[in-house]
């Protein structure tokens, strides 16, 4: 019997007393007496969870407990005492006598396993039966206070309800706390990798070449961590060349769906543009490094300009294309929120369409339109699978939008791919550049939930 | 209703001079449902022509239909001959945005753009080309506020928001705005119905003045408002024109049952 059957028998107790607390309230609401403060289903609940919550914790907490008493039982038979002390061949014996005695597999390359598998399988057995009685008792214990508890005046519905709010309240706080242990261990191993090169070379140094030399002999890899190609490159696709082509795409689309579009146009216009924003941002790398990145060094080269097959415009115009989705949908909800009683306002100044939309709904609607595109470019700088595609390796600090790039993204997948050491700057240099993609775009976001809830508020 | 009778008795019927608009047979209909009937209508000059009648009647509708502002609906449509001037303006050549500085709008609900208070009543000088120069802006923007009885309260801050005003200022604001591309026609659809009592009598007040040098038309659900600030009134039900006559002989003796129904609360 696993502690997995238990878990099961015991939510099966849960339902008996449900069933039986509810039975026994339903006789509470007895015609001449007052009305019970809770229904018999609310009494139900709060008896089968004072069943099933506490015997359920304890099973999770012998989960973790009783593998180490096992363990401790079977090393103190005399089975035991034969086994070679230190070492891989030690813990293989354990592993094949563990399989062994719990039927995962039935043979073994070492015969010692055989011997001690039978001592294996009575300590498991053993502290299964305990896990297994005390789990009954709790349930038993605790579902029977409950049960006593149970009145016509008793609160079952206001206790059901906190455990409810409780529940959910977990639920939220697992994001809530997940970020913070992202926080802490990207903290932690950056504080690692600064405690190797310093902040001030890190955030202002113009050179980054992140290979160290394994060897003392190999020449030319001292390894340098100049961050600012990184962030120059980051910014130069995700906050110029794609806001460069989502902004106004993406703006003037929302205008027209809103002002001028038929509605029957606008119903089919407006899910195909939102598709656009759920196709897979490794599709897009396909496009931008096998369509447009071609057909940009082409034109780079017709023109004389020094073009790479890895260039910066390629990369960011494909974002760009991504990001026009998600600037329009913004757009389109503040343009949206406007009333249409400034709208009526200006027509019927003799105000034409364009001029309405010109000098009072996009000047009303701008403030949710920046939330929107700060939401945008963070999107866009912490965007990986394009950049890694289409966008090249080459750190250069350049304004030619022809040539190669690369990004904070496109380094922390190259410096964190294959086998690495955790202990060289090369790959901690990784998680300092996550923290620091982590707070600017923590920071855009901000920034930009602060913007749009002030426009809120204006007009509510 | 005596109150209303003497209120309406008192006040001097201006003669008729030639009408500055005129409905014929007008229908107006929303998908498939009709909302005006065969409604036809003169709207005089210097006259102020209150709309009355219960809720849905179709008033604000057919006030609507005066300025062409039912073309914002995707579903409306407008049957009938309305002239300005006896100027179709439904015909092709009728340029709506020309149309809409001649007859100008100022709705229930103030609505001043986001803009500053100057901004506000220039919006409309502004799109319409009708300064030339900042001086010449200044004396529009400072004419309609001082038309519209604001400019004392507002002079010295005129950069400020137009939305940081109270109800009854946004609505003279609202009404400046509408005065500062000069229309020939204004039309009103309760514009009262959002404010207190006192900004009410403000507005009335202002009616009282602007009358003569345009032709008001306003909507109102406040029979006492209509008998107060008009010369005609037209009293609409179920979309249909009831009865439309001098605001004295309705109020005091109306022809149909139903106006003499809905002006004593019988219903409505």
């Amino acid at each position: 019997m696993s502690l997995a059957v238990i878990a099961v028998l015991v939510v099966g107790l849960g339902l008996v007393a449900w069933i039986s607390a509810r039975v026994r309230a339903a006789a509470f609401a007895a015609p001449g007496q007052p009305r019970p403060h809770s229904l018999p289903s609310q009494h139900g609940w709060y008896v089968a969870l004072w069943t099933v919550v506490p015997a359920l914790v304890f099973l999770i907490v012998w989960d973790a407990v009783s593998g180490g008493l096992i363990y401790s039982q079977v090393m103190a038979s005399p089975e035991a005492q034969s086994l070679p002390a230190f070492g891989i061949q030690r813990s293989a014996i354990l592993n094949e006598a563990y399989a062994l005695a719990t039927g995962a597999s039935t043979a073994a390359f070492n015969r010692e396993a055989f011997t001690l598998a039978p001592v294996y399988a009575e300590a498991i057995s053993f502290y299964t039966w305990i896990g297994f009685a005390v789990a009954l008792l709790i349930a038993f214990a605790a579902g029977a206070w409950a049960f006593s508890r149970m009145s016509p005046h008793f609160r079952a519905r206001t206790r059901v309800e906190r455990v409810v709010m409780g529940t959910l309240l977990a639920a939220s706080l697992i994001a809530i706390l997940t970020t913070l242990g992202i926080i802490v261990s990207l903290l932690f191993e950056s504080f690692r990798f600064f405690s190797m090169i310093s902040p001030v070379e890190f955030l202002f140094g113009l050179n980054w070449s992140p290979q160290m030399a394994i060897r003392a002999d190999q020449a030319g890899s001292s390894g340098a961590f100049g961050a600012i190609p990184l962030f120059w490159g980051t910014i130069f696709i995700g906050a110029i060349i794609a806001m460069i082509v989502a902004i106004p795409l993406g703006l003037m689309s929302a205008i027209y769906l809103t002002q001028y579009a038929a509605p029957g146009f606008r119903a089919w216009m407006k899910p195909i543009l939102e598709i656009l924003a759920g196709v897979p941002t490794v599709v897009y790398g396909y496009f931008a490094a096998l369509t447009v990145a071609p057909a940009i060094r082409d034109l780079g080269l017709t023109l004389g300009i020094p073009a790479s097959t890895e260039s910066a415009l390629a990369a960011g115009l494909v974002m760009g294309i991504m990001i026009i989705p998600f600037v329009s949908s913004m757009a389109d909800d503040s343009i949206a929120a406007v009333p249409q009683a400034m709208r009526d306002g200006s027509l019927a100044m003799g105000a034409t369409t364009s001029e309405t939309i010109k000098k009072v709904l996009v000047p009303a609607a701008l403030p949710g339109v920046v939330g929107g595109v700060l939401l945008a470019v963070s999107r866009a700088i912490g965007e990986t699978m394009i950049v890694v595609m289409a966008a090249g390796l080459a750190a250069n600090l350049t304004l030619n939008p022809f040539d190669s790039v690369t990004t904070v993204t496109t380094q922390i997948v190259q410096l964190l791919t294959g086998d690495q050491e955790f202990n060289s700057p090369k790959t901690l240099a990784a998680f300092a550049l996550g923290l620091v993609l982590f707070l600017v775009t923590l920071a855009l976001n901000i920034v930009a939930l602060r913007v749009v809830k002030k426009y809120r508020e204006a007009y509510e | 209703m005596t109150d209303l009778r003497e209120i309406a008795a008192a006040e001097v019927t201006v003669p008729e001079s030639g009408p500055k608009m005129t409905a014929h047979n007008v229908n107006v209909f929303y998908g498939e449902k009709q909302a005006i009937s065969n409604v036809s209508i003169d709207v005089g000059q210097e006259n102020v022509t209150a709309f009355i009648g219960p809720s849905g009647c179709g008033k604000s509708t057919f006030l609507r239909t005066l300025n062409r502002m039912n073309d914002t609906v995707a579903s409306a449509r407008v049957e009938g001959d309305i002239r300005l001037d006896g100027e179709n303006i439904y015909d092709k050549s009728m340029d709506v945005v020309q149309l809409r500085a001649r007859v100008g709008m100022v709705f229930q609900k103030p609505n001043p753009f986001p803009k500053s208070i100057y901004e506000n009543v220039a919006y409309g000088p502004r799109i319409h080309g009708l300064a030339h120069g900042k001086a010449e802006m200044d004396q529009i923007v400072e004419r309609s506020l001082k038309r519209a009885g604001l400019w004392e309260e507002v002079k010295d801050r005129l950069a400020e928001s137009g939305t940081a005003l109270s109800g009854g200022q946004q609505q003279r604001l609202c009404i400046a705005r509408a005065i500062a591309v000069d229309p020939e026609v204004i039309l009103m659809d309760e514009p009262c119905s959002a404010l207190d009592p006192i900004a009410t009598a403000k507005i009335e007040e202002l009616i009282h003045e602007l009358r003569g040098r345009y032709a008001i038309v306003i909507v109102t659900h406040n029979m006492q408002q209509a008998a107060r600030v008009s010369q005609r009134t037209a009293f609409f039900h179920l979309g249909v024109l009831v009865e439309y006559g001098e605001t004295s002989a309705i109020f005091t003796n109306p022809r149909e049952t139903r106006t003499k129904d809905y002006i004593t609360g019988r219903y409505g």
